[in-house]
């Protein structure tokens, strides 16, 4: 049962997620914290670190990382197959139709509708991200007082630095986490 | 080619390889696959590979995954298909799984949890940068109705708590329309045909806007039409 329903909840997040990369993020966020409550929004944050630091698409790492804890193995390929399924459909209708009449014109005209909410989606998502950075919660709700300046301040500074000088992204987050290290240990 | 079991074995191995060392995501790949199957092996010509990645993004789902499933389609039917997606996927499936075994037993460390806690802000600065550049590419095309449904998006799911999946179909069905409108309209005609279905007679400039969500900067959507023009001449 378990098992179905990490398929189930993958294939949501596969046949939804237009538009490639950080687009899943809000759709994984929606599944595997709040509909399902399979990761504390902590875990789901520490999941999206990992994510950005190892190879793969942000979507396949979450549903192996949900399934490898909800159901073991098992549950890490349920959740793959589940997250891969609806592409494996839709591409292979796609590609038909492209051959056949040459041109993808309301699929695209789709897409390009879509774009804009997706944009607001992933910064509904970062925001949340962002509230978890910098207060230890999901909500923008508490007190500056219980704010973390540090965490605040390497935000800061991550975000000018990707801005400025557009280095590659994982050697900020790693930059990031050794200052975290440092800060924080001490 | 021949279909033996060295191309069946290749097959595999450019997929997993392409998925095993590509960092940051989607796009990346697509690009190395690109020099892989195209410039490399020779399997597939430029033009079609163009025409596979737009496939590719056009679908739900990861790109990466997408294409590769694409890549093995066209090469070898269903069995290629099922080589790529296994190829694509076991490199993070594999990495996953030992890193989540790990992160269970290792997480309460406390040089862990500072070394998280950093990278967190940083992981929201990410996210933040590329949030910033793609809202920037929607805002500089000067067309009001992307920029509403962006705000009211950001609004019904941040404030609201509006559910996802009623926002992407409201949206997709702004594309619908917007798309319906340029493609009827008679001064998109001339437009339209470059990127119609089956265009076999047009001269008209490939790939441009044609409609209210296109623009010339538009990369990942733009060879569609392209390839059309060139189809014609």
């Amino acid at each position: 049962m378990m098992l179905l329903r990490l398929y189930w909840s993958f294939f949501i997040v596969g046949l939804f997620s237009f538009g490639g990369g950080y687009a899943a993020l809000p759709l994984i966020q929606e599944q595997v914290v709040r509909s399902n409550s399979w990761l504390t929004h902590a875990e789901f944050m520490d999941i999206l670190t990992i994510s950005q630091i190892t190879p793969g698409p942000i979507a396949i790492n979450a549903s192996t990382f949900v399934g490898v804890k909800v159901a073991g193995i098992p549950g890490a390929i349920a959740a793959t197959a589940g997250c891969i399924t609806p592409s494996c459909i839709i591409v292979l209708i796609l590609a038909v139709l492209y051959y056949r009449f040459k041109g993808l014109r309301l699929v695209q005209g789709i897409i390009k509708g879509l774009r804009p909410a997706i944009v607001a989606l992933i910064a509904a998502s970062g925001l949340s991200i962002l509230a978890a950075a910098l207060f230890g919660t999901d909500s923008f709700s508490y007190s500056l007082s219980g704010m973390d300046f540090a965490a605040l301040g390497l935000f800061i500074a991550c975000l000018f630095t990707l801005r400025k000088f557009r280095p590659d992204p994982i050697l900020v987050m790693l930059g990031a986490g050794i200052i975290g290290v440092i800060v924080y240990s001490i | 080619m021949k279909k033996d079991a060295r191309f069946y074995w290749n097959l595999f191995y450019s997929a997993f390889i392409l998925s095993a060392f590509t960092f940051g995501g989607g796009y990346v790949i697509v690009a190395l696959m690109q020099k892989r199957f195209v410039k490399k092996l020779k399997w597939i010509d430029e033009d079609e590979m163009l025409d596979l990645v737009a496939i590719g993004q056009s679908a739900p789902g990861p790109v990466a995954i997408n294409t590769s499933i694409l890549v093995g389609y066209r090469l070898a039917g269903i069995p290629g298909a099922f080589l790529t997606i296994l190829g694509t996927v076991l490199p993070p499936f594999i990495t996953i799984t030992v890193i989540s075994y790990f992160y269970m037993a290792f997480r309460d460390i406390p040089m862990i949890r500072a070394l998280f806690r950093g990278m967190q802000a940083g992981v929201a600065a990410v996210i933040a940068d590329v949030v910033i550049s793609m809202a920037a590419r929607i805002i500089k095309r000067r067309k009001l109705l992307p920029v509403i449904v962006m705000a009211l998006s950001f609004i019904a799911a941040s404030f609201f708590d509006l559910n996802i999946i009623i926002i992407l179909l409201i949206s997709g069905l702004f594309g619908i329309y917007t798309s319906l409108r340029a493609g009827t309209s008679p001064a998109a005609d001339a437009v339209g045909n470059a990127d119609a279905v089956g265009n076999e007679d047009t001269g008209a400039a490939p790939g441009a806007p044609a409609d209210a969500y296109d623009a010339d900067e538009d990369t990942d959507s733009g060879q569609m039409p392209f390839r059309g023009g060139k189809e014609g001449s």
